[in-house]
Formats: C-alpha cells, structure tokens, sequence
C-alpha cells in the first residue's frame, strides 16, 4: 500500500510584516505517519509558519519541497489540492451549521468541479458514515451541525477533511477546548491518521500532550527555529526552557491571603438546559475555581453572572443585596465584571488601540464633561501596561497586533482601575502560552491579595488544583461536589466532573 | 508594491479627485474658481449633507438608515403646512418638525434594536410607512403660500421669513445655511472623536458584543444613533422647505443615494477606515463639486444620477476592497 511516505521540506523561511521580522530563516521537516509537535510562545512564529505551508501567506524567501519537487502553492485551494490540510481552532469557521453532518462531511466533494450534479441523500449519509466510522465516532449524521458540541463539531471536520486525499495534516490548538475525555478521543483519532501515513503537524500549549503522543517536537522562538529532536530524547523542562529561553521554576504562583466576608451568594440559577442548579459563594480575597468538562454549564453559568443572559430562577446577592441585572452594565456597576472566554469576540475590541480598549470600562473617569483627556488616558493605559508586563510597541499599538496572553492581559487590564470587586474569569488561559499564563495567575493572586473576589471557570483541573482557594466542581450544569484547598486531586476533580460515573485517571 | 499603491489610493485617493476635479473644472471654465460660485457649491450641498451626517451616525454603530429620505420628505411637508396652513410660530414649526425626525429615528430603534430586524429592512419598511404618511397627510398636493384647497378655500397663511432666511440667508456671501452646517460638521466631529459617548458608538459599532460585556448599554447607543439620524434628516427637511419657500412633495427621496454616497467617499478620506463626518462633508463636497461643474458645462441634468452612480460605485469599490484586503 505504501508508495514512499510524503516528505515535506521546508528550508530557510523568511517572512517580514511591515518591516518586521516574523521567520528567520527557518527549517521544518515532517514526513507522512509522523506526528510532528510544534510548541512555542505566542508570537513565536508557530501560526506564520502554519500559514505560510497552508497557502495563506506567502514567504518572503525560502523554499517549500514536497516529496523532492519545489511546491509553489499560493493559496489555501492550491495547498489544499495538493493534500495540505489545516484544522483551525474556530471549528466553527470552516463548517456550515446550516447543513447537515453528512453535507458538511462531503462539502468538498459537492463543491468540487468533477462532482454530478445531481445528489443522492442516502448515498452521501452512507458515504459520511463511512468516513465518520475509520474516525471511530459515532454522529448521527442527518443532524444539524448548529446542534453539535465544539468537540462533535471538531470531528466532523476532521471527517471532512479525511473524506479528501489528505497527506499533512495541521492542527492548530485542537485539544484546547476539548475535555479530557474528548481530548483521548482525538488523540485515537490522531493516531489512526498517523498510521494511515498521514503526516501530522501538532500545535499545542499542552506539553503533556507532545511527551505522550507526538514523535517529533519543534520548538520555535522569536520566529526561528531552536529545537527540534524525538520526543523520547527530551523532557518537559527541556522544551520549556528551550521555549521561554529561561527556566521555568514555579507554575502556580500562589499567595495565601486572609479571606473576608462573603460578597457573592447565588442560590439555585437556572437557564435552559445547560444550567439546570448551581449555587456558588465567593468571599472577598478568595479564588473559587468551577471546573467541569466542556460543555457543562460553565460559560452559560459565567454569563448568568455577569449579567450577560438572563436568569430563569434562582437569585444572585451581592453584599447581602439581591441583583437584578439585566444587561452586563448593571452586573458593573455592583462590582462584577467579566473576562470572557472568547477573548477576540467578546473581550477586547481588536481594531481599537491599547489605550483605547484599557480605558474603555473607566471613560467618565477620564472625561471631564463627556470629554476624554488624552492624557489621562495615555498615563492609565501605560500604568496599566508596565503593571501587567503587556508586551506592546506603544499604547497606539492596535490589539489585534498582540500576541494572545498579551490581548489576554489587556481583557483584564481594562477592568483594573474600575470599580470591579469580583472578577469573574472564564478559561483565562486558553490560548495563551505558558509565560504568560503564569503572569496571568500572579495578576489573579494580586487581585486576590488586594480583597477582590475571583471566580474562575476552567476545565484544566490542574489549574484549579494549583490556584483555587475552593474548587467547585461543575457537571451537567449542576454543582456536584466541593473541595477546599489542597483536597482535590485531579483524578477526583475528573471522577465528579464526568458526573461521578466513570472513572477516569489522567496519565 | 501593488498593496502600497492601494493603499496611497485608500488613504489620498478622495482628496486628489477633489483636487483634480477642481483643478479640471478651473481650466475650463472661468466663471468656476470664484468666491461666489463656491459659496453656491456650499449652498448646495447643506441639505444633502445634513441628512449624510445622520447616515454617518447610524453607520458608525454599524447601522444603515435609509429611511433619512422619506425623513427629509415629511419634516419639509410638516413644516411647510404648520405655518401654511395653521399659521404656527418658527419655533413650534421647528420644535415639531424636529420631533417627526426623533420620532422616526425611535420607530427605527423601536424595529431593530428591540425587534431585531436587520436594519436595512427595518428602515426600509420604515421609509414606505414615512413615505406613504408625507403623502397622506399632504393629499399629494405641494403645500406654498395660500395655496387653494380642493374645496375651494384658500390655506390662511405663508412661511414665515425668519424661517426662509435659514434656508435662503447669506452672510458675507456665504449662504446661512452653509454655516450651520460647517458648525454642525465641527460639534459633530469633536462628539465623535474627543468625548467618551463618540467613542462608545465606535466601540458598539466595532463588536456590539465585546462593548455590552465592557458595560456600555448598546441598546441605548444604538438607539440614540437612530434618533440622531432621525433628527438630523429633520434638520434636512426645514432647510429644505426653508430653501423652496414651500413643501415638496417628495422631496427627499433623491437625497438617500446621494448621502450614502457622500458617506462611503468619505470613509476613506485620509485613511479612516470607518464612517467619519470629516470624510462625509469632503465626499458631499466632491459630489457637489462635480454637479456644478457640469452643470456649468451644460450637461443635462439627468446625466448627474450617471455620475453620481458612478462617484458612489468608485467609493465603495475603493473602501471594500481595501478594508476586505486588510482583514486577510
């Protein structure tokens, strides 16, 4: 069956943006049923690369060869015709929730020039099934693909993607929404890929993930290209040091501070079906972390409290004082403010400047009159910048410039100087590398230590394990168990979260 | 190279077409670079302009009003009979002519921000119903100066002076209305760019959902943008009705396209990239521009929509295909 597994060179990349170097002359080999990881900070130049093999950007110099013959593929369609496949991590870009599964499965089949014209339903269901049955998964394939989970919705594309001839395979950041249990149905699915000869490029910030499934790591930095060996030849603390240029000492930076009053008391919420009962307390100076798998109620719970979706029983004190709140203004104005999970969407505005987006919750401050001093808001926004360490050429820099744990800094940033006593964070640490992330648990202890209430929403059980002053537990949109600081261990966190049925152990 | 020149384009292209057309329009005719035909250019452009600073507005918190015409049509029909035919002070006919614009603007914020109806079919059923009403009320006659109803009686009164000196008054030559509209350009700017509810509009109109979760209350912005743009057409209709000394009937259904097209060559100007009253007054300015230099060059007057057309295609074409160019 094996012809010669598909080898794909890249030599001496160069990409400039506007005058600024994003790849230096950088190397990258993957070659068919290989499972190639590719780690580095945000802003190292992991996505340019991508961009560059996936016909997205064109390099600057720089040679691309595939099986020997020069590739001079310019565009997605033309790296896509040759076999070049990308799974971004919006899933939902590349699907058309309109349709079906199976339609969406054979979407490139339809739009493809040799197809009939003429569709047969139930030849494209058997069809979709089939591809659905080599991933392992089962879909029902009639159904809407608006009604899917992200995770279900990741697979079909995978599915999709695997119903073309596919010869490399990139994956940005799939596991990063994933649960755990979905996460190991991916990594089977990526297996199966590998041994089918599929050469396989995995972007990821999860290093547990590289050490146990990859073959190969790359690690870049700075857009070159520092590291790259078998993964059976290095050690996690070796890819981080190689990835920060520096060693990483402490993961969870945590301070004990004293805990006060109560602030935040809700009582039985409720919204639809993904928050069916939770009752959450946060006291002043205490982290609460709420884990839970995707798809447990956490984002919808977070948006209850935020004052962003109504709720539909259930009642939320603050400081003794119930809160009606009925739009995100009024959650505000008591004090609760949000660092949403789609930070892009929904967090910062990514076409406005750094000043502009650090202001923005505090502008009647800065105004005298309804008039914005300038200066006021130059001196907040680099306060703001030198107090969080946000990476930025200027305050004038525009956000969506920035890599994504400094956009994420600025989500929080912006709320600093308000009058915001309970933070509520929802996966903070989603798509953010692993320098920044620690940066962005120091930012939380301090607030913590200055009396704020922080409520975080996560599914990295072992974020919450290192952080949490309490630990909720969050399953099927109900609180099913608690555990106070130093109680929990991931494997019990998991046991509860998956609803106290089946057991799973993390590796 | 290529994506340089497009973008020297985006960002000079509007004011060097002013440039050239002017320039053009110089050499040809003598009459065209005098004080005088300036100020008439200035003149011409109040009311079209008026009603583009309201589309500006609804375009800025990522809207669209294309009920602005029939606006402009109502409040210069309600203005014309309120001293026609009931003999009212100027000041109740402005006060209630500017009401029918708010009015308006708060049934376009009452059918998308709380019905959610897509904005361009909200105010497009919007500009039927408002269309329909101007002509209802008027019985689709012309309303002037004692006049003579079907019955055989005559309208007991006339517009007023003091209200034709806004639309008809000059100062130094320069046409009273065209001051207002300068000072109007100004406050408008200055709202947009140094006060914190300009830049809340910005910021709605940027990611309406990443403001709301900021704490900005984007359904009162929103709100006020349409009542905005409601009252600024209603500024265009007095002036309008001040201007012709009487009310038109349909008299701002050509307005609409026009001020879109003021708009959108203005989104460029100097390199905006989003609506901006500056850009809106240089684009009114270079249609107006364009009209009168033809006219002086006797080209019939039908040919103007040609051109208009033309000027709003290359805008847009200009706008879109940078913006959509630099998202990649």
């Amino acid at each position: 069956m094996t012809v010669s597994p598909f080898l794909l060179e890249m030599k001496g990349i160069n990409k400039d943006f506007a005058g600024v170097p994003a790849l230096q002359s950088v190397d990258f080999t993957v070659s068919g049923g290989q499972i190639h990881a590719l780690l580095g900070a945000n802003g190292a130049g992991k996505s340019t690369l991508m961009k560059i093999l996936s016909g997205a950007y064109r390099p600057d110099g720089g040679a691309i060869v595939g099986n020997g013959i020069p590739y001079h593929g310019s565009s997605p369609a033309d790296a896509k015709a040759s076999g070049i496949h990308c799974v971004y991590q919006e899933v939902d870009a590349a699907l058309v929730p309109q349709l079906s599964v199976a339609e969406n499965v054979m979407l490139d089949r339809l739009a493809s020039p040799e197809s009939k014209v003429w569709i047969r339903p139930s030849q494209m269901a058997a069809m979709s099934e089939q591809v659905l049955l080599r991933l392992g998964v089962e879909i029902d394939v009639q159904q809407r693909v608006s009604d899917l989970s992200l995770a279900e919705k990741q697979m079909v594309l995978l599915a999709r993607i695997l119903a073309q001839d596919a010869k490399l395979i990139i994956f940005d950041e799939p596991t990063a929404p994933l649960s755990q249990s979905e996460s190991e149905t991916f990594f089977r699915i990526l297996h199966a890929l590998k041994t089918s000869g599929v050469a396989c490029v995995f972007i990821t910030h999860r290093l547990s993930e590289v050490l146990s499934h990859c073959d190969l790591v790359t690690v870049m930095r700075d857009g070159r290209n520092v590291y790259t060996g078998s993964t059976a030849d290095t050690d996690t603390n070796c890819i981080i040091q190689h990835m920060l240029g520096r060693t990483f000492t402490e993961e969870f930076p945590k301070v004990e501070v004293p805990i006060g009053e109560i602030m935040l008391e809700a009582t039985g919420l409720r919204r639809g079906t993904k928050v069916r009962s939770v009752d959450v307390q946060v006291r002043s100076g205490e982290i609460v972390v709420v884990v839970g798998l995707v798809g447990a109620g956490k984002t919808e719970t977070a948006r209850i409290l935020t004052g962003t979706d109504d709720l539909e029983a259930g009642r939320i004190l603050m400081h003794g004082k119930p809160l009606f709140m009925k739009e995100p203004a009024d959650a505000i104005q008591s004090g609760i403010v949000s660092i949403p999970e789609e930070r892009r969407k929904e967090g910062i505005f990514i076409h406005e400047s750094v000043d502009h987006n650090l202001s923005l919750p505090i502008l009647s401050k800065l105004s005298n009159l309804g008039f914005i001093s300038r200066k006021r808001e130059q001196t907040l926004g680099s306060r703001i910048v030198d107090k969080l360490g946000i990476k930025t050429s200027s305050g004038k820099q525009l956000v969506q410039n920035l890599s994504g744990g400094n956009q994420q800094k600025i989500a929080i940033g912006k709320w600093l100087e308000s009058d915001a006593r309970l933070f509520i964070f929802d996966e903070p640490t989603k798509g953010v590398d692993i320098g920044a992330k620690s940066d962005i648990f120091r930012i939380i202890g301090t607030l913590a230590s200055q009396g704020k209430g922080i409520l975080y929403f996560t599914c990295e059980l072992t974020e919450g394990i290192g952080i949490g002053d309490r630990i909720v537990v969050l399953c099927g949109g109900e609180i099913t168990k608690e555990f106070k600081r130093g109680e929990a261990t991931p494997e019990q966190l998991l046991y509860y979260a998956s609803g106290g049925r089946e057991v799973e152990h993390e590796r | 190279m290529k994506d340089k020149l497009m973008n020297l384009t985006f960002r000079y292209g509007a004011v060097v077409v002013i440039i050239g057309v002017i320039a053009f329009f110089s050499f040809k005719l003598p009459y065209f670079l005098t004080y005088s035909n300036f100020a008439d250019i200035l003149g011409s452009i109040t009311i079209v302009t008026f009603v583009a600073i309201g589309v500006t507005l609804s375009l800025i918190v990522d809207g669209f009003d294309l009920s602005v015409g029939s606006t402009v049509s109502i409040t210069t029909v309600v203005a014309a009979s309120l001293m026609i035919w009931y003999e009212q002070p100027v000041i109740v006919v402005i006060t209630i002519s500017l009401l029918v614009g708010v009015i308006i603007g708060l049934l376009n914020a009452l059918l998308i921000v709380k019905l959610r109806i897509p904005d361009l079919l909200a105010t497009l059923a919007v500009m039927y119903i408002v269309s329909g009403l101007h002509k209802t009320y008027t019985q689709g006659y012309n309303i002037y100066n004692h006049m003579e109803f079907p019955n055989g009686t005559k309208a007991p009164g006339e517009m007023d002076s003091t209200f034709l000196f806004l639309g008809q008054g000059k100062w130094l030559g320069i046409p009273f209305s065209a001051i207002l509209l300068l000072i109007a350009v100004i406050l408008v700017h200055v709202f947009l760019t140094r006060t914190k509810y300009g830049r809340q509009m910005y910021v709605t109109g940027g990611n309406a959902e990443a403001a709301r979760l900021s704490g900005i209350r984007v359904k009162k912005v929103r709100t006020l943008a349409y009542v905005a743009s409601g009252l600024f057409a209603a500024i265009g209709g007095i002036l309008f009705a001040s201007r012709v000394g009487s009310g038109q009937i349909d008299a701002g259904s050509p307005l609409l396209m026009e001020a879109v097209a003021a708009v959108f060559v203005g989104f460029s100007v100097l390199g905006a990239g989003k609506p901006n009253v500056i850009g809106t007054f240089v684009g009114s300015v270079l249609i107006g521009v364009l009209v009168n230099g033809l006219t002086m060059m006797n080209l019939q007057y039908f040919t103007h929509d040609i051109v208009k057309g033309v000027v709003l295609v290359l805008a847009l074409a200009v706008t879109f295909y940078v913006l959509n160019r630099s998202k990649t």
